[in-house]
């Protein structure tokens, strides 16, 4: 049962990276890859949010099998962001890797520490 | 910018997933069929990652060893897949999405990643989260260049 409602959020989440990455992508004419740094942001505030609801008792377990860990995990990566990285490096310069990196770590870290002032907020 | 710099694989992409610049602007397979793969390939991925951390639990405060293994095997896989899709396999319109976009992306996850460091800090554990954030990024980041690297010679052979 469980990993029923891992596969009902990771089905959405997984196709919901690769449509917004291709959107953010088609906006900027840059290799900086917002689109993988815009689905890692949004999937850790929702991850955040769902965790702070999870702690206040707010949400079923359910809930959290299948918007936690199935589509915010299959929503962010971490295997494309390392990739794309590695390849920043080789080929656009240090400079927009290790840019990669922190707006990477700065942004997913703000956003998942939202969530759970957002769930707080809600749910004291 | 050090625009000297050689770029070893310049017929590798940048975005392993979507990258507009490298990728044909004809496409045989269609969207339809990408994204059924994605998504088939995304669940395998969360299934496996939700199975190692329900076989190795982190209990609360300590360091989050399951998490950072998924996502640093994750990444030395995708290091071995992009070489060879771009080099060896370049017909196969479906097997980057597959195994790539679906089954790794699916596979690896970043919000885990930022929620762990949100709960130690929180659980008063500074150490720890600083810790695993930066073993995380540089074990990530030497598996993908370790295995691309390998991958190239060997295909170069």
């Amino acid at each position: 049962m469980s990993v029923l409602l891992v596969i009902a959020g990771a089905v959405i989440g997984a196709p919901l990276r690769y449509l917004t990455d291709r959107a953010v992508q088609k906006r900027h004419d840059s290799a900086f890859p917002w689109g993988t740094i815009s689905v890692n942001v949004v999937g850790s505030l929702i991850l955040g949010v769902v965790a702070g609801a999870s702690t206040a008792s707010a949400l079923p377990h359910q809930v959290q099998l299948v918007v936690g860990t199935g589509l915010c995990g299959a929503l962010t990566t971490y295997s494309t962001f390392s990739y794309e990285t590695l390849r920043l490096y080789e080929d656009g310069g240090r400079f927009l890797a290790v840019a990669n990196v922190a707006v990477s770590i700065v942004a997913g870290l703000g956003s998942v520490f939202l969530g759970v002032a957002i769930s707080q907020a809600i749910w004291p | 910018m050090q625009h000297e710099r050689t770029d070893p694989a310049p017929w590798e992409p940048v975005d392993p997933d979507v990258d507009l610049r490298h990728d044909r602007p004809v496409r045989r397979t269609g969207d339809t069929a990408v994204l059924t793969v994605i998504a088939a390939g995304g669940a395998i991925g969360a299934v496996a990652r939700y199975l190692v951390g329900q076989a190795w639990p982190t209990p609360t405060g300590s360091f989050p060893w399951a998490t950072l293994v998924i996502n640093v095997v994750g990444c030395g896989l995708i290091g071995i897949l992009m070489v060879v899709v771009s080099e060896v396999l370049t017909q196969q319109r479906l097997i980057r999405p597959f195994l790539g976009t679906g089954v790794l992306g699916g596979f690896t996850t970043f919000s885990t990643y930022a929620l762990d460091i949100q709960q130690l800090i929180a659980n008063r554990h500074p150490g720890t989260a600083l810790l695993y954030l930066g073993a995380t990024v540089a074990g990530a980041l030497i598996a993908v260049w370790a295995t691309a690297t390998t991958t190239r010679a060997l295909v170069a052979r």
